[in-house]
């Protein structure tokens, strides 16, 4: 008989039970239909579908431009986190207030801002033009929709993980002789990892599903700027819903290998600092 | 181990208890909504007031508005009866699948026969042939497609030959993802057909040319229509001419000229009753009648006002001076009907997809040129 041990806060069963099911109804299940619905091809079909030329060029985009996004937004978010919490200055709430912006606009409305602001007669297209830069209707304006719609999530995970590190810790480091440069990498640094990463993986994550700022901005020139989910948008005016559901297994199944990866390596950093 | 196989237990025991409860409840639900649908029924058919819904298509927005206020005020001197228009907007083709997975709108208003072709296939809500049960294929009212151009027409753009020539940049949505950009390439083949006398091969070639000086396909009409008139981008926009006139109202009417080309297409945007819907919700004759008021004069005289071509020739009369007379092909004669359309231009892999194909796409001939577009 295995004797039945209490964990010291009641109530595990009962919440991951609850938790469980609201997962399964809000998350397993929905995503398992799309699986289901995929069945309905062939198998040759699937590869057909899922390899044309055209549609290998928009996962190209989207994975590039995702992660193009999320490692600009890993170092600006930083800085922005970094002021916020590190230094007092006037307007401080203002511009805190401000990060959560992209969050809160529908992403329509950030995406034909972005467009007129970027495009060759807007006001920051305008000077660009005059260096040969091209935003709008490139695939770097793409890149510039998704750093704007993923900004915050870098930015909101890496605030309590920098408001938590304490002055004292620098102050040692300091008067122990380090330099600045020094106490930064080897102090600051590898406790904001964790919160980095999730940040990072977080933008990465909402960049690749992200439609309605980028279709704006795009262009969405065939086997250029086309993004994967404006093309399962095309399968679906095309009445294709197992073709839609194809492209999007393969987004499913590569975005979850990605994030996997990365909270291993979330993982295995935690398990080298606690050694 | 066993401590967490333990306390896990009660865990897996609730999760799949849950998960049951809602998935067994589901065809009691089923039964649920028929009853519901009999409660709508009922509400629907009471003395005082009854309610239809009209799902429809983004350009309509202002007209069904106006549209809905007349004829509510026309069935209460009628019947003495209150009727209550709910109004949906979206793109045609997310209006139509929102109709397919389970929406039950009385009558739908959409931009092309193909979309309520394929709620009949999918659904069954309506009977085969119900594009011939009012006049005019089931279109009360029409458009035509034109070109929007800048003021005083600086590159001198007549006709569709003069979208193909070099350098013209030349602004239409993606007829894969706007419905009713549909309707401006089918404008543009009728055109290239005319001219080449019947040959489909000049004729893709010339949808290759015209569609090689589009820089940037949009989603939707109004993407295209805010990149020509707010941003300044490209030399001619090819519209639905109610958009068009609608550009000049919304936006200062003076710095764009619209030129009406020599060939076009006539746009009939269908309607229908969705007769399953009707006939549970016992709104039957409310809504033919809604239709049929579309036809009738003061019906005619809202689209007229709205920029719609009516079909009723005394409002015709009215408004000739707005509409200007072309010759427009009907999308029989381009190219036999709505569903062949689909199938021969935009099903993946049709023409539509081969101008893009990478071994026959000029890429360099797409950029934006260097200098002058506004």
């Amino acid at each position: 008989m295995i004797r039945r041990k209490h964990t010291v806060l009641p109530g595990f069963g009962l919440t991951l039970g609850y938790g469980l099911a609201y997962l399964s109804l809000v998350v397993l299940i929905p995503l398992s239909c799309l699986f289901l619905k995929t069945l309905s091809m062939s198998w040759a079909s699937f590869w057909e579908t899922i390899t044309d030329p055209r549609i290998v060029a928009s996962y190209k985009l989207t994975f590039g431009a995702s992660l193009a996004a999320a490692v600009i937004n890993a170092f600006f978010g930083f800085l922005v986190a970094w002021s916020l919490v590190r230094y007092r200055f006037p307007g401080k709430r203002i511009i805190d207030a401000m990060v959560d912006l992209p969050f809160a606009l529908p992403t329509a409305v950030s995406g034909i801002t972005l467009t007129t602001l970027y495009s060759e007669n807007g006001w920051i297209g305008h000077s660009l033009e005059e260096w040969g830069i091209r935003v709008a209707f490139t695939r770097l304006g793409v890149v510039v929709a998704l750093i704007f719609i993923s900004l915050p999530f870098v930015v909101r995970t890496l605030q309590p993980a920098l408001a938590e590190i304490e002055h004292e810790v620098e102050e040692a480091a300091a008067s122990l002789g380090a330099s600045r440069w020094q106490t930064f990498w080897k102090l600051l640094l590898p406790p904001l990892f964790p919160a980095l990463l999730t940040g990072f993986s977080l933008a990465f994550a909402r960049s690749l599903g992200e439609y309605g700022s980028v279709v704006f901005i795009a262009g969405n020139m065939p086997m250029r700027t086309e993004i994967t989910p404006l093309l399962i948008i095309t399968k679906l005016e095309q009445y294709d819903y197992a073709g839609a559901t194809a492209i999007a297994v393969v987004m499913l199944v590569v975005s979850f290998a990605i994030l996997f990866f990365i909270n291993l390596l979330q993982w295995w950093q935690a398990h080298r600092w606690a050694h | 181990m066993n401590r967490i196989a333990g306390a896990t237990r009660p865990a897996w025991a609730i999760c799949i208890l849950l998960i049951a409860a809602v998935s067994v409840r589901a065809p009691f639900c089923n039964g649920e909504k028929r009853s519901d649908g009999r409660r709508l029924a009922d509400e629907a058919r009471s003395e005082k007031s009854i309610s239809i819904i009209n799902v429809s298509y983004d350009a309509t927005r202002k007209f069904y508005k106006e549209f809905n206020d007349a004829f509510a005020r026309h069935w209460h001197h009628q019947t003495g009866q209150r009727v209550n228009i709910l109004q949906s907007h979206g793109g045609s083709g997310a209006q139509a699948r929102a109709v397919i997975a389970g929406l039950d709108p009385d009558v739908v208003t959409l931009v092309m026969a193909y979309d309520i072709d394929l709620i009949r296939e999918r659904r069954a809500l309506l009977p085969e042939g119900w594009q011939k049960r009012l006049p005019f294929n089931s279109s009360p009212y029409t458009s035509t497609i034109v070109f929007l151009v800048r003021k005083g027409n600086p590159k001198g753009i007549t006709d569709w030959d003069d979208l193909v020539r070099p350098g013209i940049i030349v602004l239409t949505p993606n007829p894969k993802t706007s419905g009713g950009a549909r309707w401006n390439y089918l404008a543009a083949w009728g055109y290239a057909l005319t001219a080449s006398g019947g040959d489909p091969e000049a004729a893709v070639d010339f949808i290759s040319r015209l569609y090689r000086n589009v820089p940037v396909l949009d989603t939707s009409a109004r993407a295209s229509a805010l990149n020509f008139v707010k941003r300044g981008l490209g030399d001619v926009l090819i519209t639905w001419e109610s958009e068009a006139f609608l550009v000049l109202e919304e936006f200062s009417g003076d710095s764009y000229e619209i030129v009406v080309p020599s060939i076009s297409i006539i746009a009939e945007p269908p309607v229908a009753l969705l007769d399953a819907v009707v006939d549970r919700r016992g709104t039957r004759e409310v809504a033919q009648a809604y239709l049929e008021y579309l036809y009738g004069p003061t019906g005619q005289e809202i689209a007229a006002r709205n920029h719609f071509r009516p079909r009723l020739a005394g409002v015709a009369e009215r408004y000739a001076q707005t509409f200007r007379a072309c010759r427009m092909m009907s999308i029989e004669e381009v190219c036999g009907s709505s569903r062949e359309a689909q199938r021969i231009h935009f099903d993946e892999g049709a023409i539509f997809d081969r101008i893009y194909r990478p071994e026959t796409a000029d890429q360099s001939s797409r950029q934006f040129p260097r200098e002058g577009t506004g």
